[in-house]
């Protein structure tokens, strides 16, 4: 008895996270400037909005095979998700939509590149993101 | 607590669907068509709990699989022009 | 390895179909059940045509040093998604967005892989392009990208990619 109470609180407060998530994630799509901003708001809803109401409904699932259907689904939207973001991102650059920047580092020499001088900037040479390819 | 998941998905649909219309780039739509997916896909998943019958987690899933090949049909049409296209085969990207 | 693909991954890659088929139907009578093995071996046999069945589709290696990479990187999704979520629900929407390019230090093109789709992955920061292995990344704040600059998911996917 007390066993199945604490699954439940535990699947209720899963569930009203995820919810939370998604629902964040749906006003972030209506709120964001432009299509790469919202694009951030739907990785929202994948990956926290997801995981979370699956989780909570896991929890809930009577047999194993319904635990694994899920587990697949969960699977399933982690190999969509970034793969339609990054496809997105690439074709709307393609279609010469630019995005609203508030700062653009493309300009700055990478660490590490050919031909450039890795120890001019500093932004990009603090943390050794490139030393180590050295 | 179906019912709260239920809600929640359905309410979100709402708002992208409103962003599918009203989204001003035809990038902006194929974007709230995915989602839509993803959220039909979750919505399925909380239905089948609510209704009792989890079977409907493999409706989720074929939709899933087809929302996939939809998004990337739309976009390689609008990078492309055409659904044919190959990149090994043109050689330009 | 390119290449047909040994046999190591032809068997790896059949015995998990099968998984995969025995999970979905949950009905074990003897003519689903021959129906499945005649779907596996018509897969098994497009994906060795397709030049598919090879390390690239069946990472086997990798499978001992994934769980630690994949906890990590959930405690990384969800800082990310509670900032972003605040952002979202913040009144003045204090967003920032910066472009950036970064280096990938992966020598595999699986690892590579695993780097690009884990910041597109992290809320906050998606990777646009891939280029020589330098990644583009479009991040939704300054800090975004300054995390993604520091390098540290570059390290912990170089490890999960040379921990075999």
């Amino acid at each position: 008895m007390m066993g199945t109470l604490v699954v439940d609180i535990l699947s209720w407060v899963l569930i009203c996270a995820g919810s939370f998530f998604v629902i964040t994630g749906a006003v972030g799509i209506l709120r964001m400037p432009d299509v790469f901003s919202r694009m951030h708001a739907v990785s929202v809803i994948d990956t926290a909005g997801a995981v979370l109401l699956v989780l909570g409904l896991g929890l809930q699932a009577g047999s194993l095979l319904v635990v694994f259907k899920l587990v697949v689904v969960l699977g399933l939207l982690f190999f969509i998700g970034p793969v339609a973001s990054h496809a997105l991102a690439q074709a709307a650059l393609q279609a010469g939509i630019e995005p609203k920047l508030d700062q653009d580092r493309r300009g700055q020499p990478v660490a590490g590149e050919m031909g450039l001088d890795n120890t001019a900037n500093k932004q990009t040479n603090d943390a050794g993101t490139g030393s180590r390819t050295q | 607590m179906f019912f709260v998941a239920t809600g929640a998905v359905l309410l979100a649909l709402v708002l992208v669907v409103y962003r599918a219309i009203s989204g001003p780039t035809v990038f902006d739509r194929v974007l709230a068509a995915n989602s839509i997916g993803t959220l039909a896909i979750l919505f399925l998943a909380a239905l089948g709990f609510l209704t009792g019958r989890p079977e409907w987690l493999d409706i989720g899933l074929t939709y899933g699989l087809l929302n996939l090949i939809g998004t990337f049909a739309v976009l390689k049409f609008f990078r492309h022009g055409d659904l044919a296209f190959d990149v090994e085969e043109d050689g330009t990207e | 390895m390119r290449g047909k693909g040994s046999i190591g991954y032809i068997l790896s890659l059949g015995f998990t179909l099968m998984a995969f088929w025995l999970a979905m139907s949950g009905h074990y009578t003897p003519f689903l059940l021959s129906v499945g093995v005649g779907c596996v071996l018509l897969c098994v046999w497009i994906a060795y045509r397709m030049h598919v069945a090879d390390e690239e589709g069946q990472p086997i290696h990798l499978y001992s040093s994934a769980p630690r990479y994949w906890a990590w990187l959930w405690v990384e999704i969800f800082k990310s998604a509670i900032d972003v979520s605040r952002r979202i629900w913040h009144p003045s929407l204090p967003i920032s967005p910066t472009m950036t390019r970064v280096r990938a230090s992966q020598k595999t093109d699986v690892g590579l892989a695993t780097y690009a789709n884990s910041i597109t992955l992290t809320p906050g920061t998606i990777t646009t392009g891939v280029e020589d292995k330098i990644l583009t990344v479009y991040a939704l704040t300054r800090e975004g990208a300054d995390d993604v600059q520091s390098g540290e998911m570059d390290r912990k996917v170089s490890e999960f990619e040379g921990a075999d």
